[in-house]
């Protein structure tokens, strides 16, 4: 009996081993978190022209959380071989701690490696009882608000910047008020999940919180679609103007013999048919006639730039969310 | 060290019988509770999975993804809970059969996975094989994956389910003592004989028993699991790991979908364990 | 374990015929030592090449502290309630005879057989507004999904078998003479189980009081569906994973440090109680 088990258990060992041993043509691409229905069209899209046009049959892989957790993820030996983060320093990351790809990588693609930009606005249960507009609503007493957490989620840091600009903007630069501002949104958030797609589900879900902070695709996607009756999207007047970027993992993709068709996969995304879909997932094209075609679908507001706000991502990490930054401070008792 | 869950189900009536008011209130309370917190929460499981009918339901289980979460699960059962058993087997043998100083501390070690969260397990793995872990630069000088990949599950997986069947063989095989193999060996049958004609066939039901648990630790484990996985759907997800992945895509049918499988899982478990344990009385 | 003197005397050697000692044992230390100890061991090493302060500091601080008591009090809530039904539970099912005993009696081990993923998945399902139990019991103000509540009843379902389990057998074996000489003697039914019966069911009660409560301590999976991850639903080893998730391995290995030396204590402790248990028994 023991020994029928034993062969049973090789044998099964052995029929699992292509997993095991890694499929022959395949791409590993490591994303943040509410980017997991997006690319799940995308792969069907791009698995179909890449057949069309070499003839091969390839699988793409995909792997999503919070975009910094992702980020050390592959610092840390998950393989990828194309990341597609929330934010630029991120990906600067991977060279910085790891050598996994050349400093220069974000001028390789178009538009500083960003095929579609987005934005963050707010998501309320329908009705909008608590009659959130703008940025300092979420600041007022009584009202609880749903983001995640800074420390791991890209989309989070975004939030956090986006809050923070828009006071500094209020107050004309002042800096001790809109830090004041940002301490008080904080404690009206009762849970940071790790990830943007771990704090949709917290809003939607569990129905925790009077407003989500989210990404504007993910806001959108909800209201429309699933969450439709349920939830309103509401824009704020001003928001960050939030750019992720993509990139090929040079050293992995070396390893796996995947560069060519890794990049083909990235340059893909700037494609007429994968800006489309990107558009119909609510983010927002980078490809001019795209964007004119849907500008519809994406209500207008004024939006600022990192870089004119904060300077650059390293300035805007070291000073906000590194150990013992600004987050930190005023997070103090969330670690 | 007692079995992990020995049932005799066999009835004992007390000499002075209850009242009949008092048996059966006592029964229907026990009933109740039995009802509420164990048959519906299982009920629910199907009951969620095909809330939206058959389509949604067979959409989500024939899911490439699905497919490949199955088969990980197999594996990492098929590779850990034979080796477990051999370390039963082996570790019963040398416990029961023979006394040594240091038995009492050895039974100790070999609880030990008992008393660590399945997330710190998947921690110490991480610990070791991690890319800044005390073997990592080795595995990658030599291009090999643990982390992140299916060989760091299958050990946190051997990790947690590590005394399952030891625990059932332990005691089965002390409580049958000596005198038979020994009467074997009088006998003139050799080391290996004596093993597997006499000693194995007397303990079987436990092994069995041991076994079953094991498997059912083995594929529903989730915190070891999860903390040693890349979270690669397709790939380094278990069948309890898409279960969770799916739960965040806000599809309401798709991960009861997929836990019906391992509900049905969990219902052979339960079914084997009564046959087996009916086979044990008969041959008592 | 006794040698039958009479078998002892006809082989002759004084030392364990039965062969395969250093074998067997060799394999399972080795085994052992590759499966378990090696693994801890990296825990211990890597805890001592990290700063003591840091680890005591992120270990005590107010996060850990708060997560560290709701374990314990969730745990301990889970045990008491499962010593309570599982006794009730382990005395039906012994001492009475009723239709569908065997069915209810192969139930118990549900917990033990379910993955506690799905368990947390179909439990926080039924307890959330929409669901079977919650419709009825979010209205009377009973929030069982997403709540210290629903932390609770997922601890308690995945111990319930080990309260009912260990009762088991020991109920069986009570010596109905002692029972049916307190009778005699005039003791009502309360009285012979409060002084007779429950004393000598206590040490298993215990005993499985314990192993639940470890087990509570432990778990996670089924946490994680129905605790909503709300701060002041954080248990030790949800913490553990939120601190991997921000890579701050020194904060996650100083929890996981007093996790298992909690465990280890409690270990010990359940093994001089199951050795208090089992003398009893024998009489």
């Amino acid at each position: 009996m023991l020994r029928r088990l034993f062969t049973l258990g090789i044998a099964l060992a052995g029929t699992a081993l292509p997993v095991w041993a890694g499929k022959a043509v395949s791409l590993l691409n490591v994303s943040y978190d509410p980017t997991r229905e997006f690319y799940q069209d995308i792969n069907t899209a791009f698995v179909k022209y890449w057949k069309t046009r070499t003839g091969d049959d390839v699988t793409i892989r995909q792997s999503h959380g919070g975009s910094g957790k992702q980020a050390r993820a592959v610092i840390d030996g998950l393989e990828a071989d194309v990341v597609t983060l929330a934010l630029a320093l991120d990906i600067d990351a991977l060279h910085d701690r790891a050598h996994l790809l050349p400093e220069n990588w974000q001028q390789r693609f178009s538009n500083n490696s960003c095929p579609y930009t987005s934005t963050i606005v707010f998501l309320v249960r329908h009705g909008n009882s608590k009659a959130i507009k703008d940025w300092d609503d979420l600041a007022r007493p009584g009202v609880s608000v749903v983001m995640p957490n800074p420390k791991t989620s890209g989309g989070a840091r975004w939030i956090y910047l986006a809050a923070y600009g828009d006071a500094l903007k209020k107050h004309h630069g002042d800096d001790a008020a809109a830090r004041q501002f940002v301490e008080q949104l904080l404690r009206n958030v009762p849970v940071m999940d790790e990830g943007a797609r771990g704090s949709a589900t917290t809003f939607v879900q569990h129905d925790i919180g009077d407003v989500l902070v989210a990404w504007e695709n993910e806001a959108l996607m909800i209201a429309d679609g699933f969450g439709r009756g349920r939830f309103d999207f509401v824009y704020p007047p001003r928001s960050i103007l939030a750019e992720p970027p993509v990139a090929v993992v040079d050293k992995y993709a070396d390893q796996h013999g995947t560069r060519a068709l890794a990049t083909a996969y990235l340059e893909f995304l700037y494609s007429p048919e994968a800006q489309e879909i990107a558009a119909k997932h609510y983010f927002r094209p980078s490809l001019e006639d795209v964007a004119r075609r849907h500008a519809a679908s994406f209500p207008s507001l004024e939006l600022f730039t990192l870089k004119e706000m904060f300077g650059s991502w390293k300035q805007a990490q070291k000073t906000h969310f590194d150990e013992g930054g600004v987050f930190d401070q005023i997070a103090r008792g969330r670690r | 060290m007692k079995p992990l869950s020995r049932t005799t189900s066999r009835s004992a009536p007390a000499p002075l019988p209850s009242p009949p008011a008092v048996k059966w209130s006592l029964i229907a309370l026990a009933a109740i509770f039995l009802a509420i917190f164990l048959l519906l929460p299982l009920i629910n499981v199907f009951a969620q999975a095909f809330a939206r009918g058959w389509s949604p339901f067979w959409r989500a289980l024939s899911d490439p993804d699905t497919g490949s979460a199955v088969r990980l699960t197999l594996m990492v059962a098929a590779i850990s809970v034979p080796l477990n058993a051999v370390f039963g087997l082996t570790a019963a043998w040398a416990i029961a059969k023979f006394d040594f100083r240091g038995k009492a501390l050895l039974l100790t070690l070999i609880d030990l996975p008992f008393a660590i969260s399945p997330v710190v397990a998947g921690l110490l793995f991480v610990l070791l094989f991690g890319a800044n872990g005390w073997m990592g630069p080795w595995l990658e000088a030599h291009h090999l994956k643990v982390i992140f990949a299916p060989p760091g599950m299958v050990l946190a997986t051997l990790f947690v389910t590590f005394p399952y069947v030891a625990r059932e063989l332990i005691p089965v095989m002390h409580s049958q003592g000596r005198e038979q193999e020994e009467a074997a060996l009088t006998l003139g049958a050799g080391g290996w004989q004596t093993f597997w004609r006499v000693t194995l066939p007397s303990v079987k039901w436990g092994l069995f028993y041991g076994i079953i648990l094991c498997n059912a630790r083995a594929m529903g484990e989730f915190g070891a699991v999860w903390v040693v996985s890349g979270h690669i759907a397709g790939e380094t997800d278990t069948l309890p790991l898409r279960v969770d992945k799916l739960y965040n895509e806000f599809d309401p049918v798709a991960p009861f979908a997929v836990a019906t499988l391992l509900g049905l899982l969990a219902v052979a478990t339960m079914l084997l364990k009564a046959f087996l344990d009916w086979k044990g009385r008969r041959e008592l | 374990m006794t040698k039958s003197p009479a078998a002892a005397a006809e082989i002759a050697p004084p030392s364990n015929p039965l062969p395969g000692f250093n074998l067997t044992l060799g394999f399972s230390v080795v085994y052992l030592t590759l499966v378990v100890l090696v693994p801890i061991a990296a825990l211990a090493l890597k805890a001592l090449g990290l700063s003591w302060n840091d680890l005591w500091i992120l270990g005590t601080n107010q996060r850990a502290l708060a997560a560290y008591q709701f374990s314990l009090t969730a745990s301990l809530a889970a045990a008491f309630i499962n010593a309570l039904f599982g006794s009730l539970l382990a005395w039906v099912l012994v001492r009475y005879e009723f239709p569908g005993r065997r069915f209810f009696d192969g139930l118990i081990d549900f917990p033990f057989a379910l993955p506690t993923a799905v368990a947390g998945l179909t439990l926080a399902n039924l307890f959330s507004a929409h669901g079977w139990l919650g419709r009825f019991l979010v209205p009377l103000g009973i929030t069982g999904a997403y709540s210290r509540l629903g932390v609770v009843i997922a601890l308690t379902f995945v111990g319930l078998p080990f309260s009912v389990r260990t009762l088991q057998p020991v109920i069986e074996t009570l010596d109905v003479a002692v029972e049916e000489a307190a009778a005699c003697l005039g003791a009502g039914r309360a009285r012979t189980f409060a002084r007779v019966v429950g004393p000598t069911l206590l040490p298993a009660a215990l005993t499985g009081f314990g192993l639940s409560f470890a087990r509570a301590l432990g778990e996670y999976g089924s946490v994680v569906f129905i605790s909503g991850n709300l701060p002041g639903t954080e248990i030790a080893p949800t913490l553990i994973v939120i601190r991997l998730d921000q890579y701050d391995y020194t904060g996650a290995i100083a929890v996981a440090l007093v996790l298992m030396i909690f465990s280890f204590a409690l270990l010990l402790t359940l093994n001089t109680l199951q050795g208090w248990a089992a003398r009893i028994e024998e009489p």
